[in-house]
Formats: structure tokens, C-alpha cells, sequence
């Protein structure tokens, strides 16, 4: 039976991961690929880097940690933030990330979720959407949640199935942040509306956040900061889950 | 010992190249047919389409069939694998390498791709998932093979409805999942090929 993944979120700039983490020795930046095995080895199903480097002459330049990544890591890893052509996707997959998140980029050109997903196939193709909730609905928003599109973030998501994504990554703005857990309505609108698997994100607190998630149809749950400050190992989790009889893979050969 | 990782422009090359160096393989990425005789093993990579894969290996059909007929491992992964069936359907009814008799079809499922961890049950006594049944791996696929021998299939694993995820026809194998991005079970396998390949 196929498991809920839960997911490993770190923020890169300039090559490094910023954001401190509960790992010993390392305070405010870490090595990526360091940090991620170290998330893998805790049962992490996969990992997502965001790159928020201020320039993309950053991100060019620091693709580096991209290969270093794919050469240590033995689970999948995502990486967003900042692929904003086609070019992009190729360089960045072509550095050994197993797929790219495409977010703003998407949202001006549309067209580039099916360029990438007829190039390299919809399974490495991750439509990353920020909903901010308006009454009962939600707005797709670009540059990092700041900007609204006028775009319903659900219709948007279906029109990125259409288009050829392979998963598509929500994130509440509302919830992310909060620890208060994740937009399950939200969640519920989206799963019964996609036909591609669903990534939450956005809200985690503690362990039966993620249930909620998995409950409301998602079928991965994404979290950061929660897991970072040392307030919750991506291990407790699983374990909890487990106990409430959810397939979760065991990172450890039996 | 040298396992030939072949390069025909399918993706993901390096991934599987940089896992089997991970399980302490020697690995050569190879490209041309000449370059098969120097190999212990042949690995098949591969994402995208069986269609665009195989008109892609059009010109390395011969050396790779002749490769395994004079007994040398060949082990495919993902669309590697599917690629070593009769034919496929994916991009259009479309022949592949013929070294396991059987077909490629879509999966029988409604959330599509097929993306996760998932368990193998293993049916059949086999050096290449020694320790390994009912372990996780990892998938992102929407076509499985339907192998025409049931003896040819070494594992099947539940999404939805059962499929196929792992088969072996005497020196050619081949897994579905990406061994090189599952983790311990997935090293494990990785080793187990080599253990094959060095006997």
C-alpha cells in the first residue's frame, strides 16, 4: 500500500540553508546535502529545497549544492524557488534534482508547466501553489504569497493537472507559520478536484496535524520550521501515525 | 569489476550511476555499443516516455540483445526496466528490447501518477531482493509491465489494483522503482545486483 510521505522542507540561499535547525553544531546554516541526509536518515520520504537567493546570478552560481545533494542523497529531493524558464528547469534537473517546484514562473506563463512536463515527464514537474482563503474561497498568490494573481487557487491547480503537472504542492498562506495545523478545508476542496497527488503545506504543529492532513485527502505533508526548532522529529511523527494504523514507510530495513 | 551505466538521453543517469557508487560499484557511463564488451553489467536507466526512450536506443537494440544473450546482467530501472519488454504503450503501441516477453501498459488506477513509497511482496526465491520483501521503495510511474511468464515476475506491489514492480528472466532483470532513491532498501538492492554481477 502506498504510503503519506512526510516531507522535509529547508530554505537555501546563496548554497546554504538558513533558518536554524535543532541538529547539533549547526546553528543558523548548514550544508544542504548535510542537513538532508540527516532529515532522510530521521525518515524524512523526501526533501524540498527552496532557494530564496536574492538574485538568480546566486542561484546560478551555487548550483553546486544541487549535485552535492544528488551525489549524498538517497531519497528524493525537490528543488523550488526561482525556476522561471525552461532553461532553468533544465539546468537544475540536469544538476540531479529528481524535480523542480515552478510557482510565480507558472502563474506569468502557464505554458511552461507543459514544456517542462513534455521535456522531462510530469513526474519530475511540481506546481507549487500559495492559496490565501477570501470567504469561502482561496486565491492563488505569486512572489512568495505577496502578490495576488486574481487566479481561483483551485481552479488553478486543476488547470495545472491539465497542463501536465505531476503533484502539486499547496500551501495555506493563512495557516503557514501558525503551528495551528493545516487548512484541512482547503485540502479536502483540492483532493476531491485533482487526479494528481496532493502535497500540504503550511500549519504543521505537532503530530496529528499531519493526520488531519492525510484525513482531509493529501497525500503528502510538508512542514519546516516545526521540524527545524526541534519541536517535532520527522521519526515522532511517523510513529504517531503509525499508531493511528496510517501507512507510513519505516526508514530503517526491517 | 565495471557496471555500464547506459547513457541514450533518458534522464536520471547520474542518480543511478551515483547510487550504484553508493553500494560500492565501479561505474562507467557508457553510450555505444563497442563500449558493452568492457562491462560486467549493464545498467538501464531512464524517465520519460517508452516511446521517446526506444527511438532513442533504436541504435543500441542489437549490441544490448546480444549482450544478454552471451549471459551478461542486465538490470533495468524504472522506464529502463519497462523498455526490456516486447512492447509498450505508452506515446503510441511501440516495440521495445524483447528480453522479457510481456507488455507495457498503463497502471489500473485513478490517481495517476503513482508516486510514493511503496512495499514489494516478493514471489519468488531471488538473490537480487535477498532481505528485502515487504520493504519500501520508492515509485513515480503511470505504466507497468505485464510480464507473459508469471515466472518471470519477482515481486508485485498493491496502488489501487496489483502490479508488477520487479522482474527477472535468468540475467535480465528488472525494478520499477528507483532503487537508487529508496533509501537503505533501495542500497541494499543495489548491493545484492553487485554480489550478482561479481559471482
Amino acid at each position: 500500500m502506498l504510503a503519506k510521505r512526510v516531507i522535509a522542507c529547508l530554505d537555501v540561499k546563496d548554497g546554504r540553508v538558513v533558518k536554524g535547525t535543532n541538529f547539533v553544531g549547526l546553528k543558523d546554516a548548514g550544508d544542504p546535502a548535510e542537513l538532508a541526509l540527516r532529515y532522510a536518515r530521521e525518515g524524512a520520504d523526501e526533501i524540498v529545497f527552496l532557494d530564496i537567493s536574492a538574485s538568480n546570478e546566486n542561484r546560478g552560481t551555487n548550483r553546486e549544492w544541487v549535485r552535492k545533494t544528488a551525489r549524498e542523497l538517497d531519497v528524493p529531493f525537490t528543488v523550488g524557488g526561482g525556476i522561471r524558464s525552461a532553461n532553468d528547469v533544465r539546468e537544475t534537473l540536469s544538476c540531479g534534482a529528481d524535480k523542480i517546484a515552478l510557482n510565480t514562473a507558472a502563474l506569468a506563463r502557464p505554458e511552461l508547466v507543459s514544456e517542462a512536463a513534455g521535456e522531462y515527464g510530469s513526474q519530475c514537474v511540481v506546481v507549487a501553489i500559495d492559496a490565501k482563503r477570501n470567504g469561502s474561497e482561496w486565491g492563488a498568490y505569486a512572489n512568495g504569497g505577496t502578490r495576488a494573481t486574481g487566479r481561483d487557487a483551485l481552479a488553478w491547480a486543476q488547470e495545472c493537472e491539465r497542463l501536465g503537472a505531476g503533484e502539486i504542492l499547496l500551501t495555506s498562506i493563512d495557516c503557514d507559520g501558525t503551528r495551528q495545523g493545516f487548512d484541512c478545508e482547503l485540502l479536502s476542496k483540492a483532493s476531491s478536484k485533482l487526479g494528481i497527488p496532493l502535497i500540504a503545506s503550511g500549519g504543521a504543529g505537532n503530530a496529528s496535524d499531519f493526520l488531519d492532513a492525510f484525513t482531509a485527502g493529501a497525500d503528502a505533508a510538508l512542514a519546516a520550521g516545526v521540524f527545524h526548532y526541534g519541536k517535532l522529529s520527522v521519526k515522532d511523527v511517523k510513529e504517531f501515525l503509525a499508531g493511528k494504523g496510517v501507512s507510513v514507510r519505516c526508514g530503517e530495513l526491517k | 569489476m565495471k557496471i555500464g551505466v547506459l547513457d541514450y538521453g533518458a534522464g536520471n543517469l547520474a542518480s543511478a550511476r551515483q547510487g550504484l557508487e553508493r553500494a560500492g560499484a565501479a561505474t562507467a557511463i557508457i553510450s555505444k555499443e563497442n563500449e558493452l564488451a568492457e562491462c560486467d553489467a549493464l545498467v538501464i536507466p531512464g524517465v520519460g516516455s517508452f516511446n521517446a526512450a526506444m527511438r532513442r536506443l533504436a541504435p543500441l537494440r542489437e549490441g544490448i540483445t546480444a549482450y544478454a544473450e552471451d549471459g551478461g546482467f542486465v538490470l533495468g530501472i524504472c522506464l529502463g526496466m519497462q523498455v526490456l519488454f516486447d512492447e509498450g504503450a505508452e506515446g503510441g503501441q511501440t516495440l521495445g528490447l524483447g528480453l522479457i516477453p510481456g507488455s507495457v501498459e498503463k497502471l489500473d488506477a485513478k490517481k495517476l501518477p503513482h508516486v510514493g513509497w511503496n512495499t514489494i511482496n516478493q514471489k519468488k526465491p531471488s538473490a537480487l531482493l535477498d532481505g528485502l520483501d515487504g520493504e519500501w521503495f520508492y515509485f513515480v510511474h503511470s505504466y507497468a509491465c505485464t510480464p507473459a511468464c508469471k515466472s518471470d515476475v519477482l515481486s508485485t506491489t498493491n496502488y489501487e489494483n496489483k502490479f508488477t514492480s520487479s522482474v527477472q528472466r535468468g540475467n535480465v532483470a528488472g525494478a520499477q522503482f528507483h532503487p537508487e532513491k529508496s533509501g537503505a532498501a533501495g542500497r541494499k538492492m543495489l548491493e545484492n545486483f553487485i554480489t550478482m554481477v561479481r559471482k
